[in-house]
């Protein structure tokens, strides 16, 4: 009986244990978005912190992710429009092969910097949960706001967050 | 006694090893986002019967994942 009592109270440890093996929580609001450095669009170096005095919209995409496409017109516009007032789109792209993003790339134009996270820890780093998942994140490094996914609901309010970033600028 | 404690074991042992295996984290879904990943042939076929589903029992969702695994839509 006591065997069997101490085998139930092992196997509650085991469960328990498989359970801790579960993703934590995300980076969130307030936090310091964590530095990275991915090889750009066109080889150059793209360095999160090169960008410290500007308001970054950091997304990340997939070429294969439908939304992630819609999205890229809405990062054009909004990169032409406030990008003299400090906004910086960085785009980290994370498809598995590095030659799908190339074609995604020729295909759909883009104003803002792209860089290439093939294959890096950094999805893992900022825990992405859902594609395409975006931050927001003021002077100084902090995350503003984390949002996933990307709907034409969205982007009045994705907008004016980032109106208010820059005037918090 | 000792073989039910030690199938008992064996039995955890192997369900929680499970609990042990990376799932397919959402940037590596790109496989599972192509066409031929769907079980529906006709995507507004599939559409269309999910619609007549869903007011027959005058509820929706939980049919799966739009985007084929992108979790956004």
């Amino acid at each position: 009986m006591l065997a069997v009592s101490k085998i139930s109270t092992m196997a509650i440890a085991i469960i328990l244990a498989g359970f801790s093996l579960h993703p934590a929580m995300a980076t969130e609001s307030g936090e310091m978005a964590p530095e990275f450095i991915l090889p750009g669009q066109s080889g150059q170096e793209v360095r999160l912190s090169d960008f410290k005095n500007k308001v970054i919209y950091l997304d990340f995409w997939a070429s294969w992710c439908g939304p992630c496409k819609q999205s890229f017109t809405w990062m054009n516009s909004m990169q032409t429009k406030y990008g003299a007032q400090g906004l910086q789109i960085i785009a980290v792209n994370l498809d598995a092969k590095a030659e799908d993003a190339r074609q995604f790339i020729l295909e759909n134009s883009s104003n803002f910097m792209i860089a290439m996270g093939t294959k890096t820890s950094i999805p893992a780093t900022y825990k992405i949960k859902v594609m395409p998942t975006s931050l927001l994140i003021g002077q100084g490094g902090k995350v503003i706001e984390r949002h996933a996914g990307f709907r034409d609901d969205d982007k009045s309010a994705l907008e004016s967050s980032i109106k208010q970033a820059l005037m918090h600028r | 006694m000792k073989l039910v404690a030690f199938a008992f074991s064996g039995a955890v042992l192997v369900c929680t090893g499970c609990t042990g295996l990376k799932p397919v984290q959402p940037w590596e879904k790109g496989n599972l986002a192509k066409p031929a990943m769907t079980f529906e042939t006709d995507p507004l076929e599939a559409r269309f019967m999910e619609h007549i589903y869903s007011s027959k029992e005058s509820v929706s969702g939980g049919s799966g994942v739009g985007g084929g695994g992108c979790g956004c839509n």
